[in-house]
């Protein structure tokens, strides 16, 4: 029954976008105001349908209701009930509702809340956000329906992936696909924009909060996914230029190029068409990261769904999305006017040259990622990795950090190389200082030694702008800026250090036996069976001592899942303020000995403290604009609430 | 010098220093792809063409009943990938994936050393059924059939 009435929801609301985007396109005529009227109303209602479709799912998951087919393929009555919930959303057609009714719900909350813009633009890019919605409505109930009903009820779920009965895995999807739905706003912002010729500073404005909500969800969403390969794949790695990797890093790195020139556009009235064509480019990514992950069409730990009929279906909509897109920027760029003119060397121009960086990266990243695709058209395996991506992105990013530590120095429109000489030739000192101790002191490869040079001249030009000012009175969204770019610099030290320092030792010890990796010493205690509701593991008890300190425990295991059949090394980790013991535990070799890989890396957690503090920035900063737009609104309300009681 | 330029010149330089940065961007994209791609090789790949000494690439075949042997500081393990018409011996140390078994399809990612060995610095084997590197899933196929075909004759 509630399967049923799921499924009804979900039809009403694709018949609500359908009217949506009708009622939109006739009401952006003249004399459609009828219409026009209709499309708010019907984003909210579509709204709350969604909403009902998904709650609808999440009940029968948490009942475990095995005459779902989609229950019965990814869950079983003895799982965890977080994971019970979490395995809505944990296989393909779950995840596609999430995606569909957080699109909805963002719809609706625009046609609810939002007001600034000329009506006829709101129509036009309510009717964008139908048009979108109505692709993946589609995809969802034909070759996806997430409520279809078994003939004959299963005895038992067949589980969920041992690999993805992981908490943070549990929220890691979601918080990417709350990123690229953002994306799919600024998109239909964007096209809206460019439908009705409304490419104005008020419309920078409305779209920013969305690319910075979708910002901050990708930068969580690829940290925590970061740290979620690091520990439970047990390779030590935290990141591997998979392709599902990619699919997050791409629509960030276009989102992180579309935030700046928005910021541009908003505050100067600059790089209009620019900021449009990376709102479609944005966009375009989200959706070449769903198409590579759900296609299953590149090899991949990620890629669980094999399926050619989805992958297809998805590509058409790629396609539709993004060539109408792009064929109506063609068809409308020559009618946006140039913005505001600015010097070379203004802040506008630094972020030009960060864009155009990003973009860069971007494009590296897109050809390595399917560059596999394209040989194999000619019948040549090939897989693109590290040797590929870091040296060439880094030709593009490392630079880039260069600008990043001077643009925010710099003035708007125009600024002169005498103003900003003293803070340039300060961070120059210190990463000349950092540079040349490191390399005298640790001798270490040429992208790491760049790496802390650069870590360290951002970390000081990051706060630079503070200097001279109010801390009070500063706007919270130069603390955004302030706080992302520092964390960038902690971000870039982690990486750097991690590459260049990391001790790493392979040993089969005997119980008893000590092992030694960078400062630590490793004694094997015991090494025991242990059972979990649905796993059984055998336990190393390892006890380590960090320079001759304090001992600790550490237990990492080996673990046998049986629903499904799986085998699994958990990792245990002891985290110290300048970096991780890593110790995992393996099979047993011949004499009684048991496989241990250990390794000490130092600073690697502040990869991820960095990742945190971008999107904490992200978060200042969003909270910063939404907090002015709301005093701004009030204002006009107090306004016009005089007005009206003067004429009375 | 920039300061005396028009400022419809200055928008033109930086149209100019963009499309510069993206074209070499995608120039040196192709370039370093042609040289860091890494390649499947079969071991009948290996023994025709062999990839340069230290050359990243990526081995699958199966690995060969009886081959597969720890060294005695019991990490290291020795075995041979073959896929029917030429075998190529591997080494690898560390800690193999649980389904990595005599018999059973195997992905080594590493470099040919100069005696001809391949060193493996990752092995990828069937981690489940909805999981395993792709070359694997073809060639497992391919395998059973040459197997078949061995022990018929």
């Amino acid at each position: 029954m509630i399967a049923e009435l799921g499924l009804a929801a979900l039809w009403l609301a694709a018949a609500l976008a359908g009217l949506q985007l009708l009622a939109g396109a006739v009401g952006m005529r003249e004399g459609g105001a009828a219409l026009a009227a209709l499309v708010r109303p019907a984003a909210i209602v579509q709204a709350l349908l969604c909403a009902i479709a998904f709650g609808a799912l999440l009940l029968v998951f948490a009942r475990t209701d095995l005459s779902v087919a989609l229950v019965a393929k990814n869950s079983h009555s003895a799982k965890p009930f977080i994971f019970k919930l979490a395995g809505a959303w944990g296989n393909h057609e779950g995840s596609m509702l999430l995606w569909v009714s957080v699109m909805a719900l963002a719809g609706g909350l625009i046609a609810f809340l939002e007001r600034r813009l000329p009506e006829r633009t709101m129509i036009a890019t309510l009717a964008a956000q139908a048009f979108v919605g109505l692709g993946f409505y589609a995809f969802l109930l034909i070759s996806s329906n997430p409520f279809e009903r078994l003939p004959e009820p299963a005895a038992e779920g067949m589980g969920l992936n041992p690999l993805l009965q992981d908490l943070g895995l549990a929220f890691h999807p979601p918080t990417l696909y709350f990123g690229y739905v953002g994306l799919s706003v600024a998109f239909s912002f964007a096209v809206g924009a460019l439908l009705t010729r409304q490419v104005t500073p008020e419309f920078a404005k409305v779209m920013r909060p969305w690319i910075l909500g979708a910002w901050i969800f990708l930068t969580l969403g690829i940290t925590a996914g970061s740290y979620w390969a690091y520990y439970e794949l047990g390779w030590g790695g935290w990141w591997f230029w998979d392709p599902v990797e990619n699919a997050s890093l791409m629509p960030w790195l276009a989102a992180t190029a579309l935030l700046h020139s928005a910021s541009v556009l908003a505050s100067r009235d600059a790089l209009r068409a620019w900021t449009i064509m990376l709102g479609v480019v944005a966009f375009s990514m989200s959706m070449i990261g769903t198409f590579l992950v759900r296609s299953g069409i590149l090899t991949s730990v990620h890629a669980f769904a094999v399926d050619p009929e989805r992958g297809t279906f998805i590509l058409v909509l790629l396609a539709l999305y993004i060539g109408g897109a792009l064929l109506l920027f063609a068809l409308r760029a020559s009618t946006i006017a140039e913005g505001e003119r600015f010097s070379v060397l203004s802040r506008e121009g630094a972020l030009v040259v960060n864009n155009v960086a990003l973009s860069a990266i971007l494009g590296i990243v897109l050809l390595g990622t399917l560059y596999p695709l394209l040989t194999e058209a000619f019948g040549v395996r090939v897989s693109v990795g590290p040797p590929y991506f870091n040296p060439v992105g880094a030709i593009f990013f490392l630079p880039m950090l260069v600008v990043l530590a001077v643009g925010p120095l710099l003035r708007w429109r125009r600024d002169s190389f005498q103003r900003i000489t003293a803070p340039v030739v300060a961070i120059a000192v210190v990463a000349l200082a950092v540079l040349a101790g490191v390399y005298f002191f640790a001798g270490i490869g040429l992208l790491p030694l760049l790496g802390m040079t650069l870590a360290a001249a951002v970390a000081v030009a990051s706060v630079l702008p503070l200097r001279g000012r109010s801390l009070r009175r500063l706007p919270l969204p130069v603390w955004g800026m302030v706080i992302a770019h520092f964390g960038v610099a902690v971000a870039l030290f982690g990486m750097a250090a991690d590459s260049a320092f990391t001790r790493e030792r392979l040993v089969a010890a005997r119980v008893g036996d000590t092992a030694e990796v960078g400062p630590w010493a490793i004694t094997l205690a015991a090494v025991d069976p242990v059972a979990g509701p649905n796993w059984t593991a055998l336990e190393a008890r390892l006890l380590a001592s960090y320079d001759g300190g304090a001992v600790t425990e550490l237990a990492p295991q080996a673990r046998s899942f049986w629903t499904p059949p799986m085998e699994t090394s958990e990792s245990a980790l002891r985290t110290r303020w300048n970096g991780q013991l890593y110790t995992v535990v393996g099979g047993e070799a011949e004499g009684g000995r048991w496989q241990l890989r250990l390794w000490w890396k130092p600073f690697v957690t502040w990869i991820w403290y960095g990742g945190v503090l971008i999107a904490l920035g992200g978060f200042l900063a969003l909270i910063g604009r939404l907090s002015g737009d709301l005093r701004r609104r009030s204002a006009q309300a107090q306004i016009a609430l005089r007005r009206g009681t003067a004429l009375a | 010098m920039n300061a005396r330029l028009k400022p419809k010149h200055q928008r033109l330089v930086l149209l100019v220093i963009a499309l510069v940065i993206l074209i070499g961007a995608a120039l040196l994209a192709a370039w370093a792809l042609r040289n860091q791609a890494s390649y499947f090789y079969v071991p009948s790949d290996i023994a025709a063409d062999p990839p340069a000494p230290g050359q990243a690439v990526r081995l699958g075949g199966m690995v060969e009943e009886g081959s597969l042997k720890t060294r005695t500081d019991g990490v290291t393990v020795d075995f041979v990938v073959g896929d029917g018409k030429a075998r190529v011996p591997v080494t690898f140390a560390g800690i193999v994936p649980d389904l990595f078994v005599e018999g059973s399809g195997v992905v080594a990612e590493g470099s040919l050393r100069p005696d001809g060995t391949f060193a493996a610095t990752n092995l990828l084997a069937k981690h489940d059924e909805n999981y395993m590197p792709r070359e694997l899933a073809e060639m497992t196929e391919a395998q059973k059939r040459e197997t078949i075909s061995e022990t018929t004759e």
